[in-house]
């Protein structure tokens, strides 16, 4: 609710307004619930990945190439989002826009490598349906990359108001907590890295 | 999928209730019709953004559901009365323990306590809404969605019948086929969307939106344990999400998560359902602490005895209520040392709620106890919830639990704590603040009838349970033999069973009686009350709440200031416009996809699930590119509604 509201000056734009300030505390914990969300995915993925039935190991089609591939477009992304809100901080609209289409790009990246990787999975014959452990696998890495898809359809939606509205406390707000999210993805990513991919190629090359 | 496929069929009992819903719907279209009501539903109800509106349709909702678990509640007495009774046959009777357990516990309990936090919270805090009102109505329509979905099972593909908890392998596809089992997936899966999102809003709007000076440590007890029920959602309903769709692509999708193919762990799914389980009944208890807190606070005329303390016993239960998870399942043999870690857990979170039940009885020692309605509930509560917990840390031996796990005796002790802590908690608090929404009370002799014939009702149903489950009475079995000599006690139950019911139809004459008679509250303080919710100079606050917001400077404030003739009169000069959110008819039809793609995906039918998806996605880039800030409500009308004459 706007309130007619006295700011220090050196409030950024997007904690100016209530709403603003809600918005941005609300989604603070909703990325708390999310974190909540990954957690029992990893647990799953961690109880369930050692039994492959009469599947392949997991880690046996992990290629490296494309862990690193995709491992460096979304840490990248998530400094060049980070760079978007500087622009923004700075009120540069052209800048927030270039780094912020940059930022989806990579992140469109990321998502082309992670699903050129499925589908080779696929083709090796490990599917969702192949044993617990390749269930756990897809639905948890899956589940990472649709929060990926979604981030960059709904920030391109963003970035198209901000163009038009340029920096408000309501558009600013928005991009502020669309880089709290990307930034998230990223953090999660190093998770996936870890747990899923990591520990899979150590366990099965030794 | 032919036609007698999709509708069920073959049973009197499900033709009776195609008739019955078939009348009401005409009914309810007639009336809207016939008395012009259409638009009076659509501005004010289906488009509202209003928390008093909100908390006043998830009620009715839960009353609804309250009458529709309780069906089936006296359905299965019925059935259980007499050895090798026929009424019902095995499949129907497992369709109704299901939906009994998953009704009352995610359709009736949670939205009861959430329509009451929704009316009451805001109000308590002096704020004028939500955080995100918005938000508020998404959650309602989903929540509402998920339960009709779920609702229609039992007339269209039949209704889930592997139990509320679902147990894999039993709700696999091999084993449960058909849509019924999908239905619980769906239905649940979009109604905790709802809570989620509750959860959300409600701990932002009491972290940020209280009233000038009242601090964490001045807020009323049941704001408190709204509080801490909602960082109880946040990290719970997460887990809940996670499980549903793991089971969802297992019978849709064929992964092998909880199967018993593929290498998959059926134990997982057990795990994963108490790890959200078990902080679920504390969702549904700590409000109902609250509510009690309040209650007795008021009727004995005393500050709540040991508030911090209270507070503190609450965090501690809800920091337990993750750490208990395996007491459901000791039997599954994770050995000794895993059972007594969580043996110990569970007693332990008998200690924080000891301190409150004695903190409830200090609030009344030497206090002037007026014996209202909503008193009787609490103290009937108190004695009543006693033997609910006392039996709980039986059950907690895992040893002993080896004995009484899968009896009725756990029956018994469940339905001890979440009837004469939740529902009592609910009851109580509907009648206590049934003027703050209505603008009188229920009739309080009709209402003193009710409680009587209800607990009593309550103590004959469930108390031969214990010694059924002692006699090896095993539950979820829909018939039982003559020699088992379980006869006379069952019996004995059922009459308690159908004392509830009469109990129940009571009291909703007693709110057809008290819309009719009831002598109408002429100011907002019906009870002599302590906390903001009575400061409104009118009984129904106006949709702002208050003209001015109030300015605290202690717990109970407004007792105190009634008790030092402080209570501040509204003036013009205090008068400002406010800002208000608009009405939006958006959170309705993202429910209406919802339903769409929920009911889509119980059938397997993927276009209509897309279709209904692609809706969803549809309202909400409609949400973001609207950029609406709502209204000024102006000085003038507030004025006019206030009735300010200096």
């Amino acid at each position: 609710m706007a309130h007619a509201e006295t700011h220090d000056p050196g409030t950024p734009l997007e904690y100016q307004s209530e709403t603003g300030r809600l918005n941005i505390l609300g989604f603070w914990i909703f990325l708390g619930a999310e974190l909540a969300l990954f957690a029992t995915l990893f647990a799953t993925y961690l109880v369930l990945m050692h039994r492959t039935g009469d599947g392949p190991p997991v880690g046996e089609l992990f290629e490296v190439s494309s862990l690193l591939i995709q491992t460096f477009l979304l840490l990248t992304s998530s400094f060049t989002s980070g760079l978007a809100i500087h622009e923004m901080r700075r009120g540069h609209v052209k800048g927030l826009l270039i780094w912020m289409v940059i930022t989806l790009l990579l992140g469109l990246g990321f998502l082309g490598f992670e699903i050129r990787e499925f589908v080779h999975f696929v083709g090796e014959g490990a599917t969702i349906g192949t044993s617990a452990a390749w269930s756990g696998f897809f639905v948890l890495v899956g589940t990472h990359g649709l929060h990926v898809t979604v981030g960059v359809a709904w920030i391109s939606m963003i970035l198209f108001q901000v163009s038009k509205r340029k920096f408000t406390p309501a558009t600013t707000s928005k991009l502020f907590i669309s880089s709290l999210y990307w930034h998230f993805l990223d953090v999660v990513w190093i998770f996936i890295f870890t747990a899923v991919y990591l520990t899979g190629m150590v366990m099965y090359h030794g | 999928m032919k036609w007698d496929e999709f509708f069920v069929t073959g049973d009197p009992l499900i033709y009776g209730a195609d008739v019955s819903i078939a009348l009401t719907a005409a009914g309810i279209l007639f009336y809207l019709t016939y008395f012009k009501k259409w638009g009076w539903l659509w501005k004010d109800w289906l488009t509202t953004v209003d928390h008093k509106k909100l908390g006043i349709m998830y009620i009715v909702s839960a009353v609804l559901m309250l009458f529709r678990g309780g069906v089936d509640a006296l359905l299965m007495r019925t059935q259980l009365a007499v050895p090798d009774s026929k009424f019902l046959d095995s499949q129907h009777y497992n369709e109704i323990f299901t939906t009994h357990g998953t009704i009352m516990i995610l359709f009736m309990a949670m939205p009861f306590v959430i329509g009451l936090i929704n009316v009451v919270v805001p109000l308590q805090i002096g704020a004028r809404d939500v955080a995100f009102p918005y938000l508020n109505a998404v959650s309602f329509w989903t929540f509402f969605i998920g339960a009709m979905l779920f609702n229609i099972s039992f007339v269209i593909g039949g209704s889930p019948s592997a139990g509320w908890t679902s147990y894999m392998p039993l709700a696999s596809s091999a084993l449960s086929p058909g849509p019924g089992q999908n239905y619980y997936l769906l239905g649940l899966q979009i109604a905790g969307i709802g809570t989620l999102l509750t959860g959300i809003n409600f701990l932002v709007t009491i972290l940020k939106m209280r009233a000038p000076g009242m601090t964490l440590f001045r807020m009323p007890m049941f704001t408190w344990s709204a509080l801490v029920t909602m960082v109880i959602i946040i990290f719970a309903f997460p887990i809940l999400t996670v499980a549903l769709a793991l089971m969802t692509f297992d019978r849709l999708f064929g992964s092998h998560f909880f199967t018993l193919q593929g290498a998959g762990m059926d134990m997982l799914w057990a795990n994963l359902f108490w790890l959200w389980g078990h902080p679920e009944v504390y969702i549904v208890i700590l409000p109902a602490f609250g509510i009690f807190s309040e209650i007795i606070s008021t009727f004995a005329k005393k500050t709540l005895f040991g508030y911090k303390a209270m507070i503190w016993s609450m965090l501690l239960i809800a920091g337990y209520s993750f750490l208990v998870w395996v007491h459901h399942f000791f039997t599954m043999g994770s050995g000794a040392l895993v059972n007594s870690v969580f043996s110990v857990t569970t007693m332990a979170i008998g200690i924080p709620t000891g301190v409150k039940i004695f903190n409830w009885l200090f609030t009344m020692y030497k206090g002037k106890i007026e014996f209202t309605t909503p008193m009787l509930w609490s103290l009937g509560f108190i004695t009543n919830f006693v033997v609910g917990g006392i039996t709980g840390v039986m059950l907690a031996m895992a040893a002993a639990d080896y004995q009484y796990h899968n009896t009725y005796f756990l029956v018994a002790h469940f339905h001890h704590v979440l009837i004469a802590g939740t529902v009592f908690g609910c009851f109580a608090g509907l009648m206590y603040w049934y003027p703050k929404m209505f603008g009188y009370k229920l009739n309080e002799r009709i209402g003193k009838w009710v409680f009587w014939v209800f607990t009593i009702g309550f103590n004959v149903c469930f108390l031969p349970q214990y010694f059924l489950g002692f006699d090896g009475m095993p539950r979820r079995v829909y018939t039982y033999s003559e020699a088992s000599g379980w006869g006379p006690l069952n019996m004995v139950s059922t009459i308690g069973g159908f004392m509830m019911g009469v109990a129940f139809l009571v009291l909703v004459y007693n709110m057809y009686y008290s819309f009719r008679y009831a002598t109408r509250e002429t100011t907002g303080d019906a009870w002599n009350g302590r906390t903001l919710e009575w400061s409104t100079p009118s009984a129904m606050p106006p949709f702002y709440n208050f003209a001015k917001i109030p300015v605290v400077d202690r717990l109970d404030h407004f007792w105190y200031a009634k008790q030092n003739n402080t209570v501040e009169k509204l003036e013009t000069k205090d008068i400002k416009k406010i800002h208000m959110p608009s009405n939006s008819g958006v959170p309705f039809i993202m429910g209406s996809f919802f339903f769409i793609a929920g009911f889509g995906m119980v059938f397997g039918w993927f276009w209509m699930a897309i279709l209904g998806i692609l809706g969803v996605f549809g309202t909400m880039i409609h949400r973001s590119f609207a950029y609406d800030d709502g209204f000024y409500v102006s000085e003038k009308e507030i004025i006019e509604t206030e009735n300010i004459t200096n």
